[in-house]
This record gives structure tokens, sequence and C-alpha cells, in this order.
């Protein structure tokens, strides 16, 4: 039975990854015989390459997604390695969870609220501070160059590595490591990132890629942060699959087939970056040096996070008064009065939104548990790697732009006389949530040391019940966490959503992302706080699970 | 390699192929309005559903008030599925069309005017057979004197599409913060330049953003004549030079200095109540009113219009070919039309969008629900509105846009 698992994971979803990348692929040479393309052709990448702006486009998806990633692994590394284990660590360290919980679109907001110059810190700081009483013309968001988009991935994607950080750290025995380090004389952060961290990134590396992937080519935050002109290849893209003339479909398709290249050019840059950092690493410990006056960069990895955590919360507070802001004049701190009605007349509206989203999250998030865990643990039974390898394929819907893939997958369904129906929801959404999944889990799996099961098989235990009593309990913490994180994308998920349900399944991102489109900041306050709080609560549970289940046993408390 | 290549054209075709189900038969036909009773018949028990961008919570309350009166009227279920863009009603046919599926389609009714109606209609993927002038409340819509309902951005409507609602461009300020608005190009040109920051306009192709440029367009323009015909009769770069030169003009005054621009109305909208802008556009001459009644601006903001004419348009809603409730789509289509949902629509504390219907020809009890209605401070009187100008051939659209992209939306 455990055998098939891999193939029924492959069969199950390349159907839907093939369908997408043809559909993407076929009209981006120029086949698509509803739209009058009858033969294959390169005119729509000439169009999109002559098109003004379009290397700039692409080079601004390819150095912010980078540098996004950079930057939070920067922090992660230094708070890590100055925090982890005192006593402030814990509790710090526990807010990655509701800060990945806040989605992508609302963090932006949030972002943007706080910093444009008619923002609210501007209006906190104003009159009495600047002296001004209309906002200054700066271009803080939207810059062409892509600063405030950067800003707003790095708090988005840097909590979201600490947890995956924060799910491996206990695979590598950080404290004896970190312990014999210090008593070599080493200072705390130089032991941490030499002894400890290169495990825990082994760990999290594919994360890492996924974040790479979703950096460079992210569509929301880009439209509410990024430049316009031009914008991110990515939205690019939308435009062009939104524009009109739907002649335009072909040139999208084909400038999404270069956005591939971008992040494939981005992942390839990173692994470069990776080996040199190795060799400079293996270079500087051979040194000897011990670093022990590291209270700098101590300091740093702190006020990272802190900056990072206090953005977010802030931004999620902003998110709260807009939704029941009156009429709010600048340079009012607040609004001229709060109308909580709006909330309450809202509620029943949401009902139906926050029940389908859920359903789906769950069985979406439920599904991509049980294939990925077989397939893992078959993969673990037979010693295999390469079968579970192929799985990499599955990452494919990461890195083709969505709008492009979902079409191609929506033709597919309708084919099949699938589009519109509930479990057709849940299998697109399987398709985006399965990656996560797996690379929450993947490494995870293979770290926790073998001895255990091969003690509990030797004690005469069949593989089944090593893997229900032993196996699981020892990772409940990874597998809740990623179960949650596979719920959370679930409940982001947008296009599948509307299109693959042809509007049968309003959830509450598709009800968000809906009236985001109107600009009304009331409206997106609250949405955006409402589509928080299911993965705030699948985040919570997760973390809370394990730590009621697991408080007599000081191994299991990392 | 060229392995490969073959390996992917059989991919291909084989997909295709098969998703295409060979050739895309013929519709089937459709109910027949001009038959309403049996229509109505037909109707009842029917599901629409209805996709429509769904950005402003006050449309959607009164899709949904929609919703109400049809199901209680004809029996007629009416689910509002909410679009962030129109064009994902407009990929769901199209997928529905290469996967040859011909009726059942998901999409039956969309909101919906300009370049995409004239994509679809040209793509064969709406009903042909003139229903919309079928429909009983159709004789009330103001076609003789709205041309604009007659052709929805230059296309020919054809009966493919249904009226219901109309737009003109139209510029609001807040007159506490500002005296008296610029209402002539030179002034306006004058006034950013001694207010630096203070005016900007949305990115084409943003509907309003391409509006805008049509708008000065005329303005500028030695004959608006060569608008009425289509972009190659004319010497296009010629003809937009002095449109080029009047943004070039203003451009490093805008907002940002120019090195970014508003989304959409609704940022113009934020922008102006935030106090960054001083100036705004919307193509809802209610927008402003309905704004301040729900404490989006403030009370002060009033509504002024440039002095030779501004743009105007209708918007519509129409039925793919494949629509799997025609039948009740069309009852929905013509309720919209009716005195009741028009006038409703026209209240500014509903939404506030002008209707299509002649008041002239309306019944004395249908005209009084018009009457009754209260303009909010800051909506233009009709007779204080000026020239409707036509919209330009629809050919000019595109090398506007991209013209603009060129010197203002691509130099980072």
């Amino acid at each position: 039975m455990l055998r098939l698992a891999p193939p029924l994971t492959l069969t199950l979803l390349i159907g839907p990854v093939l369908a997408g990348l043809i559909g993407v692929l076929a009209l981006a040479f120029g086949y698509f015989p509803a739209l009058g393309g009858t033969a294959l052709s390169l005119d729509a990448f000439a169009e999109a390459m002559a098109a003004p702006g379009f290397a700039r486009s692409a080079w601004l998806g390819y150095w912010v997604g980078l540098a996004a990633t950079a930057i939070g692994l920067l922090v992660l590394a230094l708070f890590l390695a100055g925090w982890w284990g005192t006593r402030p660590f814990a509790p710090i360290a526990a807010l990655a969870s509701p800060l990945m919980a806040v989605p992508h679109a609302a963090t932006a907001f949030g972002l943007a609220f706080l910093i444009v110059p008619s923002g609210w810190l501007m209006r906190l700081i104003s009159p009495w501070a600047t002296g001004l009483d209309r906002p200054p013309d700066w271009l803080i968001v939207n810059d062409p160059a892509g600063w405030a988009l950067l800003a707003g991935l790095v708090i988005k994607e840097m909590p979201y590595l600490l947890l995956m950080a924060l799910a491996a750290i206990p695979q590598t025995a950080p404290a004896a490591r970190l312990n014999a380090a210090r008593a070599m004389g080493y200072g705390r952060v130089w032991g941490f990132l030499t002894a400890v961290f290169p495990g825990v990134y082994a760990q999290i590396r594919l994360p890492v890629y996924a974040v790479i992937a979703f950096s460079t080519s992210v569509v929301d935050m880009a439209l509410i942060l990024g430049p316009g002109t031009p914008p991110t290849l990515a939205v690019q893209i939308l435009r062009w699959h939104n524009d009109p003339d739907l002649d335009m479909r072909f040139v999208a398709a084909a400038a999404a087939v270069c956005q591939l290249g971008v992040t494939a050019a981005a992942l390839l840059t990173w692994w470069l970056g990776e080996k040199a950092v190795a060799w400079l690493g293996r270079k500087a410990i051979t040194m000897g040096r011990r670093y022990r006056r590291d209270s700098v960069f101590r300091v740093l990895g702190f006020s990272g996070f802190a900056v990072i955590a206090l953005t977010v919360l802030l931004g999620l507070i902003a998110l709260f008064v807009w939704s029941v802001a009156g009429f709010w004049r600048f340079p009012d701190a607040l609004p001229d009065r709060f109308d909580l009605m709006r909330w309450v007349e809202r509620a029943p509206l949401f009902a139906e939104p926050v029940f389908n989203a859920s359903l789906i999250g769950l069985a979406a998030a439920g599904g991509a548990m049980v294939l990925v865990l077989a397939s893992l643990e078959n993969g673990h039974r037979r010693g295999l790697t390469a079968s579970t390898r192929a799985l990499t394929l599955l990452y494919l819907p990461l890195i083709v732009p969505q709008i492009a893939f979902v079409f191609g997958l929506l033709i597919l369904a309708l084919w099949l006389g699938f589009a519109g129906q509930f479990w057709a929801v849940a299998l697109a959404h399987l398709v985006f949530v399965t990656p996560y999944v797996y690379l929450s889990l993947a490494d995870p799996y293979e770290a926790l040391d073998r001895r255990y099961f091969a003690v509990a098989r030797s004690l005469g235990k069949s593989p089944a019940r090593v893997f229900f009593t032993i196996r699981l309990p020892l990772m409940l913490r990874p597998v809740l966490t990623a179960f949650a994180i596979g719920f959370a994308i679930s409940i982001a998920q947008y296009l599948p959503t509307q299109l693959i349900g042809a509007g049968r399944w309003p959830t509450v991102t598709t009800e968000a992302v809906a009236l985001a489109a109107g600009n009304d900041r009331r409206v997106i306050g609250s949405l955006a706080l409402i589509q928080s709080l299911l993965p705030a609560i699948a985040l919570g549970l997760a973390a809370l699970v394990p730590a009621l289940l697991f408080r007599h046993r000081r191994g299991m408390q990392h | 390699m060229r392995r490969f290549a073959r390996a992917f054209a059989l991919a291909v075709s084989t997909f295709t192929a098969a998703v295409s189900g060979g050739s895309i038969a013929i519709a089937q036909s459709s109910p027949d309005p001009a038959d309403w009773p049996a229509l109505l018949e037909m109707a009842k028990g029917q599901t629409v559903y209805w996709h429509s961008w769904g950005g402003a919570t006050d449309i959607n309350d009164y899709i949904a008030w929609v919703g109400d009166e049809v199901a209680a009227r004809y029996g007629v279920t009416l689910n509002h599925v909410k679009l962030s863009d129109t064009a994902e009603a407009v990929s769901t046919v199209i997928a529905e069309k290469a996967a040859g599926r011909t009726e059942g389609g998901a999409v039956d009714l969309i909101w919906i005017n300009g370049e995409n109606f004239a994509s679809m209609k040209r793509q064969g993927l709406l009903i042909a057979d003139n229903w919309a002038e079928k429909l009983p409340n159709y004789a009330l819509a103001d076609t003789a004197n709205k041309p604009t309902l007659i052709y929805d951005f230059t296309v020919p409507v054809d009966g493919q599409e249904s009226p219901w609602g109309t737009a003109q461009l139209t510029f609001y300020y807040d007159s506490a913060v500002l005296d008296t608005p610029p209402t002539s190009l030179a002034s306006l040109a004058d006034w950013v330049k001694a207010n630096p920051g203070r005016f900007t306009y949305a990115a084409p192709p943003n509907f309003i953003g391409t509006t805008f440029l049509k708008q000065v367009l005329y303005g500028v323009i030695e004959d608006p004549e060569v608008l009425a015909g289509p972009v190659e009769d004319a010497d296009f770069e010629a003809v937009a030079a002095p449109l080029w030169a009047y943004l070039e003009d203003i451009n490093s005054h805008l907002w940002r200095s120019g090195r970014a621009y508003a989304a959409d109305t609704s940022e113009l909208k934020n922008l102006l109540a935030d106090g960054e802008i001083d100036i705004a556009m919307t193509f809802n001459p209610g927008e402003a009113s309905a704004a301040i009644r729900a404490d989006e601006l403030p009370g002060t903001v009033r509504s002024f219009v440039l002095d030779y004419g501004s743009m105007g348009n209708a918007h519509f809603v129409t039925i793919p070919f494949n629509a799997n409730a025609k039948a009740g789509a069309m009852v929905v289509a013509n309720f919209l039309l009716s005195p009741l949902a028009q006038s409703k629509k026209a209240d500014e504390t509903v939404w506030g969008d002008p209707t299509v219907l002649n008041l002239d020809a309306l019944d004395p009890e249908d005209r009084a629900l018009f009457d009754a209605l209260d303009r909010g401070p800051a909506t233009l009187s009709p007779d204080q509105f000026g020239e409707t100008l036509r919209e330009p051939d629809a050919s000019w659209t595109e090398p506007l846009e991209a013209g603009w992209m060129r010197r203002f939306g691509a130099g980072g």
C-alpha cells in the first residue's frame, strides 16, 4: 500500500501540474485555437520582450526577491545566534506563528498604512513634531526601485523562516553543540553560527528556496507596495493577462515563461552564493578566532526581529483602526469618530466565506499531509530518497506564475467536467499546498535520529507501529506546523478558488481580494483581519498542542 | 533538443486537441425575449451567477437588493460572484470555449463595457441574436439622446449587451483647500505648475487613466473629427504630439514628481481624502457625494468638469454564449432596466450611478421615483455637465496607452 504513495501523489498532482504547464507553454508559443492561435511561433516572446520596461521589470523581481531572502535569513541567523536558549527567546520567538498567519496582502496593506507620507506614523508625529498639516510629497511606497516591496517581503518572509527554523532546531542537538563551542571559548554568536546554524540551514534550505521563488514572482504585495512604472514582471504578466485585448493572453503566457527564467536565475544565484558563503565560512573557522565581543551582533539580531514584529503588529492595529474609522483627516492621529457598527452589520456576510475557506483548507491540508507523510515514510523504509526526489516536480506550481498556470488547470477541470465542484477546488488547492507541506517536513523527517526506529524494530514492533507510536509523536511539532502552514496557504488562494470553483465557493480571500480592488480602507481593514484569523487559529493550535502534550518532557520542549 | 521540441509539440497538440474536443459546436439557440411570458416561465427556478467587479460595498449591497427583488418577483435566484477584475469572467468563458463546453457554462451574466465587450463580441463569446433590444424594458432606455447606449466605446452594441448605467468624467476637489478649481486645460496646467505635487492621474491602461488621456487629447487636438475614424487613417504621431507635449509639460510637477501614479479612481479618492492631492477624478458623477455620506471624503468636496465637455460612456450587462441560465439572466437584465431598479441605483444613498432611462418618456409615477431623489452637495446638476465628448474610435486606445507607457510608464 505504502509503496503506492509516491506514485499516487505524483499522479494526483502531476496531472494538474502538467495541465497548468502545458496551458502556459501552448499559449506562450502561440497555440490556442479558441483564441485563433493555430501555429507554433515565437511572436509572443518577441512582443513581451519588446514591451517598454521589460528588462527593468525582470530585473526588479530578481533583485528584490534575492535581497528580501538574504536580509530575512541574515536577521534570522543573528536573532537565533544571539538569543536562542536565553530566557526571553521562547516568548519572543512564539510571535513567529501569529506573524506568519497574517496574509501577504494584509501585511502589505498594514505596512503601506504605516509608512506612506499620509500614513499613521506621519500622522502620529504631525503636526507637533514635523510642523506639517499636509502630507509631504515623498515617494516611499511604489518607488521605482522596489525598496518598499523589499521591506514588505522581509517582514512577511522572515517570520516564516523563523517558524521553519524553530521546527528544525531540535533535530540538530543545538544545546550540546553550542555548549561545546562556548566551552572552547567561542563567542555566543560566532559559536552558534558555526556549530549550530549550518545544521539548521540544511533543514530549512527548501523553505528558503520557496521564499526566493515566491519573492521573485509575488503579485499581491507587488501590486500594493511595488513600483508601477514599470511594475515587476509578475505584475506585468497579470496586467497583460487581464488586458481586454485577448491576444495579450499569448504575451502574458510568454512573459510567464520568462518569469520562470527570472526565478531560476535567482535560485541559481543563491545556490552559487551558498557555495561562496560556505567556502568563506570554512576559511573563517579554520582561522580559529573566537569573536567573543559580539554584543553588537546580538543587539542587531534582536532589534532586527523586533522591528519586523513591531511593524507587522502595528500594521495590524492600523488595519483595525481603519476598519472602525469614521472620516480620518491628515494629520489627525485618530479618526474623528469610531464606527463599530460596521463590523456588526457585516458579520453575517462573513459566515459563508469563513465556513467555505475552513472546509477547503482542512481538506487540502489534510490531503497534502497524508500524501506527504506516506511518501516520506515509504522513502524512509526503503532507504530511498530517489522516489521522493521525483516529488520535487511538485515544486513547479510554486515557481510558475499562478495566473498563467491556473488557466491551464481550469481547462483541464472543465474538460473533465469538475469545475465548480467542492473537491475540484480542494484538489486545485492541494496542488499549491502539497509543496509547502512537503518542504516543511522533508528535512525534519530525514534529520530525526534513525536509531530510535532501529531500537523499536529490534524490540519487535511493526513498521506501522513504529510510525504511529515513535515517529509521529517525536515529529508532532513539525507535523502540526506543516499542517497549519498548508492550511494557511490554502486560505490565501484567490485564483484557484475563483476560477476552478467557478465562483461557487466564495471564501474570505475571494471576498477580500474582490473588495480590495475598490481600495476602501475600512473594508480592507476588516477583511484583512478576518483573513488573518483562520491561519492564526491553526498556527496557534500547532504551537499550543505540543507545548501542552510535552509539558512534562524536557527533551521535547525546544 | 530537437527531440524535446518534437515531444513538446506533440504534447501541446494532443492536449489542446483533447481539450477543445474538435471544433466548437454552434451555440444552442437562446430563449427568445420577444415571447416574454414564456421566458418568465423558463426563468422560474433558475439560478443566475452574475460575475461582476466586487470592489465597492455599496454596489455589492445594491446587487444583493436586486437578488432579493428578482427572487420575490420572478423566482430567480441571483448569486453575485465578486471579481477583482472582469477579465476573470472572460477567462472562464474562454477556457470553457477551449474545453468545448458550449452549454451549461459557469457565467450567466457579466458587468461589462468598452474593450472587454469588444473583445468578447469579436471572439464570438456572447449571445448574438440581439436579445437585449427585445427586453420589454429596453424601450424605456434613452437610446435617442444617449448614443453611448448604442455604441459602446464606438463598437456597435447590436443588442449583445443590455444598458445598465452611464458615466461621465468628473473632477472633484476639496473646496476648503482649493477655492476655485481650474476648468480649462491651460489653467489646469498653470495650476499644476503653481502647486507642485498636488495633481495626478491614474496610470493607463487603467480605465480612468486612459480616459484622461483621451480627455486631454480632445482639448489639444486641432481637428477632433479625426478621432471618429480609425487610427490607421490618421497620422497618429502628429495628432498625439500636442497631448504628449501637454503631459510632458506638467509631468515633473505632478504628485511624486510623476515617478509614481495612482492605480485607479479609488486610490485617487483616498489621496484626496488624505490631503495628498487637491484634484481627483472619477467616472461616476455621484461618487463624491456618496463618498461624503460614507465618511470617505470631507463634506466640503465639490465637483467640476472641464469647459470643453467631458468624456462619457455607458456600462452594460451581457450574457455569454454558453450561459447556463440564459432566461434567468435576461430576467435580471430586464429588471435592472426597470424604473424601480434604475431609480434606486441613481439614489446617492444607495450608489448614485446615473440612469440610462429617458425620464421624459416615463409614466408619472415612475418619473416620481426619480424626482424624489436628492442630489448630494458634490453632484453637478445635468445642465452643469456641458457637452458629452464621444469616445474616439476604439482603435485609438491601444496606441495611446502604448505611447504613454513608452514615455512615462517605463522610465523607472
